[in-house]
C-alpha cells in the first residue's frame, strides 16, 4: 500500500494572542506547528502500513522552513518527506494548493490511498482534500472516524455526520479527510528520532512537479483576499448577582423576555 | 498578475505593516520592511502603511464578455430524508436579499427521491425557481453523484452565485464541484454583501480561530461560490402563496456511482442536532466529575436543547467527541449558548462566538468566558446548574 499523508504548517494556535493597544495578531515568537488534524492523517498511515506493508510519504506545499517540520514526522516512523516549495506556489488558495498537491502526488506515482486532515486550523476551510480528490480524478470521503476495512483494492469507512456517522465504501485510489477521533497519535521512537536527524527532504519546485504555473500560486486562485479586519466584539457582559436562586430567576426573567426560542423537542 | 514590494526609498521602518501583517511575513531588516517568502499578496501592509512605500500591484483583470453569461443567485436545497435542512431555509433568506440587490431570480436546487413537498416548502421561503433532480438513488447524499449532477446543472444554467450551507454535506460537495468547474469557493463565511459597482460577491469570514476576518471575492469566475454555517443568516418568514417555477432538468444521472453509502447511524444521544439547535447548553471540566455532566443534559432536557462540551471533558472520555464544540469539534451559532464550567479558551470560542446570546457559568471571575459573555454568572458551576433546571422546569411547565 503506497499512502501519501497531506501535512500542512500552520500557527501553533495557543499562541494566537491579539496585541490589545494595536489590535493586530502578535507574531512574534509564534511557533509553527503540523496542523493537528494532519497528525492524525499521519498515525493512521502507519498504522495501515503496519498492518498491510508499504510505503508512507508526507507531502506538504509550504515555505523552506516546513522542512524541518516534516522530518519530525520521519522520526514517527514516515518513509520519506517530500516539500513542494516554490515562489510561484505563493498564495495560493485552496484550488491552486489542491493542483499543486495533485500534481505532487502524481510525481510520487502508483499512490493508492491519499489522506488528509479534516482541515487546517488556520484558514480552517476543510476544502482541500475534496478539491484535491476532484483534481486527481479519484473518489473521496470526508471526515473519516474510522477505517473498517482495507486492502489495496478498497477502503469502507465511517465519516461523520452531523447526527452520527454513515459507512461508506469505496475502490482505491481514493482520498479521505480524517478527525481527531479516528486514533491517538503516537510519540517517536528513539531508533526513528535518529533516521529522522539523518532524513533529506525532497524539495520539488513548480518546474520539478511539472505544474502550470498559471494554475499556481496567487496566479492560479479563483479567490482573493480584499480586506482584512480585526472584528469588534461588541458584547455588553452583565454580571448577574445573588445566589444560585436568585441568580436562576433572573436570568429565566431576562431569556424568557427576550423571546425565548421554544427549541426542537 | 499581482505584485508586492517595498519602495525602499520611502520605507522609513516604521513597523506598521509588520503589525499588520497576518501572516507575519514582513521583517525589518537594516531598518527597511522586507517581504519574506510566506507573503500571500493579501495587501493588508499596504493599506497599513502612511509612507506609501508599500507598492501593490492587484490583480483587475476580468474577462468581462463571458462571466455576464452567469445569473442569479443558487441556494443548494440540503434535505435528509425528505426535509430540508434549516441552514437551506436561512440560505434562502439572504439569497433573496442578494438576488434583490442584483435584480436576479433566486433559485433553489433540489436533489433526492419524492420531493414534492419540499419544493413547494423551498418556493414558500423565498425561491423563484426550484430545479429538482428526482431519482431513487439520489434519496441519500452521496458525495461522487450529487457533484457529478450539481455541476452538470451549472454547467447549463449558469448562476452567478451558489450558496451552500457548511454542513458536513455542504463542506463535501463544494469543494469538489468548485474544484470542477475550477472556480473560487470561500468556506464558512458569516457574512455576504453585493459590491454595487462591480456586482461581486463580497464574502467575509472568520480565519485563525475568528481573531481576524478576511472579506474574500472571486472576481474573475463564475459561479462565485461560498458555504455559510448554519444559524448565522436568518430565514424569511415563510409565504404559503408564493408562486415559483418548478424545473425538472433532463441531466445524466451517473450510473456507476464508485462512493457508496452503506449505511447511515445516528448516534447523538439526544433529540436535538448540535450544528442546528437554537439552544446548545455546554459543559466543561469545571464541572468537577464526569457524574455532573448529566446536569448538563438535563439542562438541554428542559429546553429542548443541544448538548455541547469542551475539549477537556471529551478528552478525559466524559462525552463522546460528536458533541465537542471548538475549533478542531463543531462550529455552533445558536441563539442561546450556556457555557457551564468553561474557561473560553480561544479554541472553544472558536466555535462559538458567534452565538446570539452567550451565558458563562464559572466561578473564576477572571475567566476568559466572561468578555464574550452577554450574561454571566459567578458561582458554582453544579449549584447554579441545579438552580436553573429547577427554575426553567417551573417556569417552561
Ligand atoms: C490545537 C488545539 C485545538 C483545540 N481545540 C479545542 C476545541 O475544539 N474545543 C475546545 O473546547 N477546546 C479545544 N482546545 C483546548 C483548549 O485550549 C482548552 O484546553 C479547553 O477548551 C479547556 O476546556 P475547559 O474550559 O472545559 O477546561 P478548563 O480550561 O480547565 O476550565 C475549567 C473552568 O471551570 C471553572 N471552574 C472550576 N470549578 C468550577 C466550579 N465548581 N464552578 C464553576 N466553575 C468552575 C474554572 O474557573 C475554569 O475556568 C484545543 C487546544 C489546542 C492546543
Ligand atoms: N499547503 C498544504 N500542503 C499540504 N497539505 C495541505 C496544504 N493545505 C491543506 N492541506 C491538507 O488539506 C487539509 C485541509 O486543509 P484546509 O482545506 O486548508 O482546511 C489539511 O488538513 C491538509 O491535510
Amino acid at each position: 500500500m503506497n499512502i501519501v499523508v497531506c501535512v500542512k504548517q500552520v500557527p501553533g494556535t495557543t499562541e494566537v494572542k491579539m496585541n490589545k493597544e494595536t489590535n493586530t495578531i502578535i507574531r512574534e515568537g509564534v511557533e509553527s506547528i503540523i496542523n493537528p488534524f494532519d497528525m492524525h492523517a499521519v498515525e493512521e498511515s502507519l498504522r495501515i502500513k503496519e498492518r498491510l506493508g508499504g510505503k508512507v510519504t508526507v507531502l506538504s506545499m509550504g515555505i523552506p522552513s516546513v522542512a524541518e517540520l516534516l522530518k519530525t514526522t520521519i522520526g514517527l516512523g514516515v518513509d520519506d518527506a517530500v516539500l513542494l516549495s516554490d515562489r510561484a506556489f505563493a498564495g495560493a488558495d485552496t484550488l491552486a494548493t489542491s493542483y499543486a498537491l495533485s500534481m505532487g502526488i502524481r510525481k510520487i506515482g502508483n499512490v493508492d490511498l491519499v489522506i488528509c486532515g479534516k482541515q487546517a486550523t488556520d484558514g480552517d476551510t476543510a476544502q482541500v482534500g475534496p478539491s484535491l480528490a476532484e483534481k486527481l480524478g479519484w473518489p473521496h470521503t470526508t471526515y473519516v472516524r474510522k477505517i473498517e476495512e482495507i486492502n489495496e483494492k478498497f477502503i469502507r469507512c465511517q465519516r461523520m455526520t452531523d447526527d452520527g456517522y454513515e459507512v461508506i465504501e469505496m475502490p482505491l485510489p481514493a482520498v479521505i479527510t480524517v478527525v481527531k477521533e479516528i486514533n491517538e497519535p503516537r510519540l517517536p521512537s528513539l531508533k526513528n528520532m535518529m533516521r529522522a536527524k539523518k532524513a533529506v527532504v525532497n524539495v520539488w519546485t513548480a518546474d520539478d512537479i511539472g505544474a502550470d504555473k498559471n494554475l499556481c500560486g496567487l496566479k492560479g486562485s479563483p479567490t482573493q483576499v480584499v480586506q482584512t479586519f480585526v472584528p469588534v466584539h461588541e458584547v455588553r457582559s452583565e454580571m448577574i448577582e445573588g445566589n444560585a436562586e436568585e441568580q436562576a430567576r433572573k436570568l429565566a426573567d431576562k431569556l424568557l423576555s427576550m423571546q425565548f426560542p421554544a427549541g426542537r423537542r | 498578475m499581482a505584485s508586492i514590494g517595498i519602495i525602499t526609498e520611502k520605507c522609513c521602518g516604521c513597523g506598521l505593516c509588520l503589525k499588520a501583517c497576518p501572516f507575519g511575513a514582513i521583517r525589518i531588516i537594516d531598518k527597511k520592511a522586507v517581504i519574506q517568502d510566506n507573503c500571500t499578496l493579501c495587501g493588508a501592509c499596504a493599506s497599513s502603511c502612511r509612507f506609501e512605500a508599500v507598492g501593490f500591484i492587484k490583480d483587475e483583470a476580468g474577462t468581462g464578455a463571458d462571466l455576464s453569461a452567469y445569473k442569479g443567485v443558487w441556494v443548494f436545497a440540503e434535505q435528509k430524508d425528505g426535509e430540508i435542512a434549516g441552514v437551506a431555509l436561512e440560505l434562502l433568506g439572504e439569497g433573496r436579499k442578494l438576488a434583490d440587490r442584483l435584480g436576479e431570480k433566486l433559485s433553489a436546487v433540489l436533489l433526492g427521491d419524492g420531493m414534492e413537498a419540499a419544493v413547494r416548502k423551498l418556493i414558500s421561503y423565498g425561491a423563484d425557481n426550484v430545479y429538482v433532480v428526482d431519482h431513487p438513488s439520489l434519496k441519500k447524499f452521496n458525495d461522487e453523484s450529487y457533484a457529478d449532477i450539481f455541476t452538470q446543472l451549472v454547467n447549463r444554467y449558469k448562476p452567478e452565485i451558489v450558496l451552500m450551507g457548511a454542513t458536513t454535506y455542504g463542506r463535501s460537495l463544494g469543494p469538489r464541484v468548485a474544484s470542477r468547474l475550477n472556480t473560487g469557493l470561500t468556506a464558512d463565511c458569516t457574512k455576504l454583501e453585493i459590491d454595487p459597482e462591480r456586482r461581486l460577491l463580497l464574502q467575509t469570514r472568520p480565519a485563525f480561530g475568528g481573531n481576524l476576518m478576511a472579506t474574500i471575492i472571486c472576481p474573475n469566475h463564475r459561479p462565485q461560490m461560498s458555504t455559510v454555517r448554519p444559524k448565522v443568516m436568518k430565514a424569511a418568514e415563510p409565504d404559503p402563496s408564493r408562486i415559483g417555477e418548478i424545473i425538472r432538468p433532463d441531466v445524466n444521472i451517473p450510473g456507476d456511482v464508485r462512493v457508496k453509502v452503506i449505511e447511515t447511524v445516528s448516534t447523538l444521544c439526544e433529540k436535538v442536532s448540535l450544528a442546528e439547535a437554537d439552544i446548545v447548553v455546554s459543559g466543561g471540566r469545571g464541572l468537577g466529575d464526569p457524574k455532573n455532566f448529566a446536569l448538563v443534559e438535563e439542562l438541554a432536557d428542559v429546553l429542548g436543547a443541544a448538548v455541547g462540551a469542551s475539549r477537556a471533558v471529551v478528552d478525559a472520555g466524559w462525552v463522546d467527541y460528536s458533541h465537542q464544540v471548538g475549533q478542531t469539534g463543531k462550529t455552533v451559532g445558536p441563539r442561546i449558548y450556556f457555557a457551564c464550567g468553561i474557561s473560553g479558551a480561544v479554541q472553544h470560542l472558536a466555535g462559538m462566538s458567534s452565538s446570539d446570546t452567550i451565558i458563562a457559568i464559572n466561578k473564576d471571575p477572571e475567566a476568559p468566558i466572561f468578555k464574550v459573555a452577554t450574561f454571566g454568572i459567578k458561582g458554582d458551576v453544579v449549584e447554579v446548574l441545579k438552580a436553573l433546571i429547577a427554575e426553567f422546569r417551573k417556569r417552561l411547565g
